[in-house]
């Protein structure tokens, strides 16, 4: 088997006086969509953002493309080639859509000098992007604010993407469009950790899945099987597909 | 790569919600000149007020905008930024003293050339200055306000006196140049030379700064930057660094403001800066933290104020400035422009 994209080996992490993560083990394979499942609180966001260098891991190994990236700046990790969607979306709302896309192409100056084919395809997957290119990103609507993080993500090709539950308070069509865009964007063989509290947008996208609880990881294996076994979504996630579906 | 349009894309509303743009605060400015006119009584001396009033805010502005975005950028409140216009100033008498000969010349050129030297090596000082108050003041104490606070105004005070062992501790006179000097008739009403110079002097800084933030990537990520700073830094950029540029860019706008209000006193004292320190603090309160229109509005409406205050009602003028800051924050409790901060 080859060596996973990135890799996490007992990774603890303290916020203040709190400890929050007690040893996560994870592992994101190229070319897959990983999906991070847990309850409230159980350690995923904090997983994102230890990676991302936002929070220091006080303990264990954060390997990415087999480069330990557990002590590096925030900068430097985003540089290595990681694109980081946040819970929050991280839209800049004062800049216009257009402005939060020339930020996020970090080689271009203006918008002339952004790869136009890949700003077309882009726009191809959200055409709302387009159609308020020059607006303040302020005044999206959620659902568009999400697309807009997104789309900041992939301006230009990253080797992998952390998503923070990019379904969070959408409306159903609106999920349902989402999972076909990154369904587009599995087929161009983008890496993916995604974190997710919404099972069913999960299991529509997820190769693997691995379950977080109390800030360990305490399952990981295929999408496939988990979503076959109402017993052990009962016992890891408190729920069963059934239900809701 | 692959056409999405092979797929269904993301469809989203067609129209976004009508939001006019925020021009109110805009008005303020032209709205308290034309209230003071009636109070003021006699329009020439309301002209010369005017323009008292709009020098002495762009100089304000001049200073104070590096200041805010010092603060919007790190949420560093810097106590110590009147040490840099103190230092402006004195470097300025140095200067000029060095060229009396181009400064008491009746040619406009020897002046302006002596003036421009003047400024420039007040805001390179300034500036170098900056770079190690950065290191040695700011950097230790990031993400600590109270530390912050106490550390500036203690490197705010041996500022002052390091300015006293080197200029010694009386006050120095900084005369303005013999083709600066005098006054323009406009009708009844006579408006200084300089006050005019400052005026020009303070738009070009303004149209400066707006162009870079607007139209450069650097301003691109300042402004997203005082927005929401770990999304800069997760988008790859180093945030410090953008920080110690503002700051030393700050710091050399504060010296070009110190030479600007050494000239406009036409003396400069050790306490400048201390002194100066609690309007610039009004100033981007008033304006929003981290926002350079707002300081700029807030800036012309502290002198306007103070201008007209101090003719009508001395005594009021004491706390004019306060009492403005109070009607504003009731308003907006914000500043006069929000920055929607995350």
């Amino acid at each position: 088997m080859s060596e996973p994209l990135l890799k996490l080996e007992g990774v603890h992490t303290h916020i203040g006086a709190y400890h929050i993560l007690h040893g996560v083990d994870l592992q994101v394979a190229q070319g897959e969509l990983t999906v991070l499942l847990g309850r409230n609180g159980a350690g995923k966001t904090t997983t994102l953002r230890t990676i991302m260098g936002l929070w220091q891991a006080s303990q264990g190994t954060i390997h990415f493309e087999g480069t330990d990236i557990a002590a590096k700046p925030t900068p430097e990790i985003a540089q290595s080639g990681i694109a980081y969607v946040p819970e929050n979306m991280g839209i800049f709302s004062d800049l216009t859509v257009a402005e939060n896309f020339i930020l996020a192409a970090r080689g271009s100056r203006r918008i002339e000098d952004m790869d136009a084919e890949r700003l077309e395809w882009v726009f191809g997957l959200f055409p709302a992007m387009k159609r308020f290119w020059q607006h303040p990103a302020g005044l999206l609507s959620g659902g568009q604010k999400q697309m807009l993080a997104v789309a900041r993500a992939i301006v230009e090709p990253r080797k992998l993407l952390l998503i923070d539950e990019p379904s969070k308070g959408l409306a159903p069509a609106i999920i349902q469009n989402m999972i076909v865009a990154f369904r587009e964007l599995k087929r161009t063989d983008t890496t993916i950790l995604l974190v997710e509290q919404n099972f069913n947008f999960a299991r529509q996208l997820g190769d693997q899945v691995a379950v977080m609880d109390g800030g360990r990881v305490v399952h990981a294996g295929t999408m496939a099987d988990l979503a076959g076994d109402e017993a052990l979504q009962q016992s890891l996630l408190g729920l069963s597909l059934a239900a809701h579906q | 790569m692959t056409t999405p349009s092979e797929t269904a894309a993301v469809q989203a509303p067609e129209a976004l919600p009508v939001v006019h743009p925020d021009r109110l605060p805009l008005l303020l400015v032209p709205a308290l000149a034309l209230l003071a006119l009636p109070f003021v009584g006699s329009f020439s001396t309301w002209v010369t007020l005017t323009f008292a009033g709009l020098a002495m805010g762009m100089i304000i502005f001049i200073i104070a905008s590096g200041l805010t975005l010092v603060f919007g950028l790190m949420d560093v409140l810097n106590f110590g930024h009147g040490v840099f216009i103190t230092l402006g100033a004195f470097m300025a008498t140095s200067v000029l003293g060095l060229m009396t000969a181009w400064t008491v010349s009746g040619s406009l050129l020897l002046n302006l050339v002596a003036v421009l030297a003047a400024m420039l090596v007040a805001m390179t000082v300034a500036g170098g200055v900056g770079v190690a108050y950065e290191r040695l003041i700011i950097r230790p104490v990031y993400g600590q306000p109270l530390k912050q606070i106490l550390i500036t105004m203690g490197g705010m005070i041996v500022g002052e006196e390091l300015i006293k062992v080197i200029w010694g501790p009386q006050a120095r006179p900084l005369l303005l140049p013999t083709a600066f000097q005098g006054s323009i008739l406009m009708g009844d009403a006579a408006v200084e030379k300089y006050r005019i110079i400052a005026v020009i002097l303070g738009l070009l800084v303004f149209a400066a700064m707006t162009w870079v933030l607007s139209r450069t990537k650097a301003g691109l990520l300042i402004r997203a930057g005082v927005q929401d700073r770990e999304m800069v830094e997760s988008l790859g950029y180093r945030i410090r660094r953008l920080f110690i540029g503002v700051f030393i860019v700050g710091s050399a706008l504060a010296g070009l403001g110190g030479v600007m209000w050494g000239l406009y006193q036409q003396s400069v004292i050790p306490q400048l800066g201390s002194q100066v320190n609690v309007l610039l603090f009004i100033v981007i309160i008033i304006g929003g933290m981290g926002s350079v229109t707002g300081c700029f509005i807030g800036a012309l409406l502290v002198g306007l104020l103070g201008n007209y205050t101090g003719f009508l009602a001395p005594k009021v003028a004491l706390f004019s400035n306060i009492l403005l800051m109070v009607i504003v924050l009731l308003w907006r409790p914000e500043g006069l422009f929000s920055l929607g901060k995350k």
